[in-house]
Formats: C-alpha cells, sequence, structure tokens
C-alpha cells in the first residue's frame, strides 16, 4: 500500500484500504452487450459504407420557364442571391404581406414582382419535386409551406379531379 | 498655430453644407439605389382610414345571404365539414356542429342580437336571417388576448390573421363575443369541395374567420360577399364622410351586434 496506513471513508479511520478484488464480473456478459451496443449504435454508418448520394439536381425545365426568351429567364434577384437567401426572401415576403399588407416586392433592380409563393414562384417553378424537394431533402429540411399552401403539382392534380 | 474667428465660421459653414449636400449627391450618382428591395402594397390596391360594412336587411333575402355565404367560402377554401369530399373522412353529426368552420353565416335575430329581443317585437324580425361575421371591431377582444399576436389589428382597421403565427390557444375564441372565430379540429382539406387554387387553406390546429377579404381589397376588389350581394351589403370606408357606407349610416337607422360590451364592431345591420 502506498498510503501511510490510514485511510478514511464516510464513517471514520481505518487502517487499511478496503480490499477489493481488482476483477471484471460478469466479463462475458459485459463485453458482449458492449459490442452489441457499440454495433447498434453504428449500424447506420456502416449500413451506408460506401454508398454514393447523389448531390442534389434541381430542375429549371418547366413548360413555364422554356416558355420564356432566354433572357428574360431571370427570378426575382440573381441565381447566387436565391440559392443564399431565398428562405430569408420569403419569410420577409411573409410579413410584408400578411402583417404590413404590401404585397409587392421591388427587386434589386428596382423591378416590382407580386411576392406571393403560390402565386408567383410556383407559377415558373411548378415541379415541386423536381425543384425544391430536391436539395431540401438533401441537406433534410422540412418547410412547413405546404399544409397550407397549394404547390402546382398538387393544383394540376386537384384541377383534373374537379373537371 | 490658432485660428481667426473668420476662418473657422468659413470652415464650419463649408463642411455643413458638404454634409447636407452629401447624401443628394449620393443620389444623384446612383439612382433608385435606396428604393432597391423594399415592399410596396399593389398599385391597385383600395385604401381606406376605416373598413365597415353595412348589411341592408331590407334587400338581403335567404337565397341571396345564401349565395354571399357560398361565395365567401369558396373564395377562401372554408371546409364544409358536413359534407366531405372523401366518404372516410366523415364525421358524426355531433362533431359536424362542433368542427364546423363559419367564415360568414346566417343566425335568427334573437341569437344575433341577444338582450334586444322581446316578447312582442316585430313578426318580421323571427323570419329574418341575419348574415353575420367577423365584426371587425375597434377595440378587438381577440387581439388583445392573443398570446403571439397572430391575430392583430391593421390600421384600416381589419382584425387579420396571421396563420404563421397561430398557436391554436383558442384564447381568441373564448375572447370573441360574437363566435366569429373557428378552430381547425380536423385537416380541412378533405372536406374543400371547390378548391380555389389562387388562396391557401389552412392546417389543422389554427383558428381562423374572415378576414374583410384583404387579399381582394389590396387587388382593388370588393369583399367577394359584396360582390355577389345585389347591394344588400355595403362595404367601404368610414373616414371618407362621402363613402357609400357613410351615406346609408346617415340616412338609416342602423344597430350593431352586442355593442353594449364595448368592442365597437363595425358591421352595421339596417333592418
Amino acid at each position: 500500500m502506498e498510503h501511510n496506513g490510514n485511510y478514511k471513508n464516510e464513517f471514520g479511520w481505518f487502517a487499511d484500504k478496503p480490499k477489493v478484488p481488482r476483477k471484471l464480473f460478469h466479463a462475458k456478459a459485459v463485453v458482449g452487450g458492449l459490442l452489441i451496443f457499440l454495433v447498434l449504435v453504428t449500424a447506420p454508418l456502416w449500413r451506408n459504407l460506401g454508398k454514393v448520394v447523389p448531390a442534389p439536381d434541381p430542375k429549371l425545365n418547366t413548360q413555364a420557364i422554356l416558355a420564356l426568351p432566354e433572357k428574360d429567364r431571370v427570378c426575382v434577384e440573381d441565381t447566387a442571391f436565391m440559392k443564399a437567401n431565398h428562405m430569408r426572401l420569403l419569410v420577409d415576403w411573409r410579413d410584408e404581406v400578411v402583417r404590413n399588407g404590401n404585397r409587392d416586392y421591388i427587386n434589386s433592380k428596382g423591378k416590382r414582382h407580386l411576392a406571393s409563393l403560390s402565386n408567383n414562384c410556383m407559377e415558373c417553378h411548378s415541379n415541386k419535386s423536381q425543384f425544391c424537394d430536391q436539395c431540401h431533402n438533401y441537406v433534410a429540411v422540412a418547410p412547413n409551406c405546404w399544409g397550407c399552401h397549394w404547390e402546382k403539382e398538387k393544383k394540376q392534380v386537384a384541377q383534373t379531379e374537379a373537371k | 498655430m490658432s485660428i481667426k474667428r473668420r476662418e473657422f465660421l468659413r470652415l464650419a459653414g463649408l463642411s455643413t453644407l458638404l454634409g447636407l449636400g452629401g447624401k443628394a449627391a449620393f443620389e444623384l450618382i446612383a439612382p433608385g439605389q435606396l428604393d432597391a428591395q423594399t415592399y410596396a402594397p399593389e398599385s391597385h390596391a383600395l385604401k381606406a382610414k376605416r373598413w365597415a360594412m353595412v348589411v341592408d336587411m331590407r334587400k338581403l333575402d335567404e337565397k341571396t345571404a345564401a349565395k354571399c355565404v357560398q361565395a365567401c367560402h369558396v373564395a377562401h377554401n372554408v371546409p364544409d365539414i358536413a359534407n366531405p369530399t372523401t366518404p372516410a373522412a366523415a364525421v358524426s353529426p355531433e362533431d359536424q356542429v362542433r368542427f364546423r368552420i363559419k367564415w360568414l353565416w346566417t343566425e335568427d335575430y334573437h341569437n344575433a342580437f341577444p338582450g334586444e329581443e322581446h316578447e312582442n317585437v316585430q313578426e318580421k324580425l323571427h323570419h329574418m336571417k341575419f348574415l353575420v361575421l367577423c365584426n371587425h371591431c375597434d377595440n378587438p377582444p381577440c387581439v388583445r388576448v392573443c398570446p403571439t399576436q397572430a391575430t392583430f389589428r391593421r390600421p384600416d382597421g381589419m382584425v387579420m390573421m396571421d396563420m404563421h403565427r397561430c398557436i391554436g390557444c383558442r384564447y381568441c375564441m373564448a375572447a370573441c363575443p360574437f363566435g366569429a372565430r373557428s378552430f381547425n379540429w380536423k385537416d380541412p382539406r378533405p372536406f374543400i369541395k371547390n378548391v380555389n387554387l389562387e388562396y391557401p387553406t389552412r392546417e389543422i390546429g389554427v383558428v381562423e374567420k374572415c378576414t374583410f377579404c384583404d387579399e381582394r381589397v389590396s387587388k382593388g376588389q370588393m369583399p367577394a360577399c359584396v360582390e355577389v350581394s345585389n347591394g344588400a351589403l355595403t362595404f367601404g370606408d368610414l373616414g371618407d364622410p362621402k363613402s357609400k357606407v357613410r351615406e346609408l349610416l346617415r340616412a338609416n337607422f342602423t344597430i350593431r351586434r352586442k355593442a353594449h360590451l364595448g368592442t365597437l364592431p363595425q358591421v352595421y345591420y339596417i333592418v
């Protein structure tokens, strides 16, 4: 023993440290259990090992876009801005339209656009599953727009059902 | 180095001029830059100091009232809980009453104007179906109790709903003395027969009500019910003494629903 023979625990002073054998009880079960736990926890990693998730590929080839002349195929802001900031822009649109009653967006070039997801964005980008969902699924975000707002794809289905 | 008073005044004057002219100079060099990425109301939007509605019960028969309700509910995708589009979505008769969504509906006189009735009221009042809706109160209790400011009063008097903020606590429903608010106990989509694709639906768990057709007014149109009412409903600006609503209010005796509660309702009835 390294210590000077005095060992203290919560009950008082003892001459010696109580002797406990240095032994792993039920070693098989404990180690086995730990191994199973490790395998289960890392299972998703093993399952996807070597698999390549295809990069998102948002499509811009809807009929509404293709019908426009080449030079008019621009969004309300330029592509780089939209890629980085479309979510901020949509939130701003939402607040301005609902709370301030401003339904027109004047973009950085001074041009007016209707600030509406269903009635403006989705007119061109009518392919939600090929456009919005591509990146949103890839990065696992689920915007809850579509609980209330009509998506163009469902719109068309609804229209044909109505007829 | 000392500075003479004359020198000092000249310098101070010049720098003031430069400071004042600087902003104007920027405007000249880069015109319109400051206006970019801003918002504005639509160019045809109707504007008012105080929107209000007058319901002329002399012109409103039951057929017209039904037409108004139909126009409103189609325009705003209001679900008809009693008539689901799929049999799987059907609800029990008592739930049809409980889950009913109302924007514009009809009530009998004693329900619409409780406390105003007595045993010997005019016979015609017993047969009238009063078209009732959100009163867009000047002192709206729903707005006062809303914990998220999901419902709010616009400067032009419309009491609006921001569905994005509604958490479904239903305080507003408890506060509203007119029963003008309805809670979505179910997903409304299976109960909408004629879908208006220009207007969103609501989701399960939010409260909805008449919005005075803010989306139509902002396009320069009259509310959907007013348009099909054959002149029985009038929508206009109370702040403008020459407006049609002010004319009607001047020329006729009008009553309001539960005015004694002090919510200052802005839907007036000519009986």
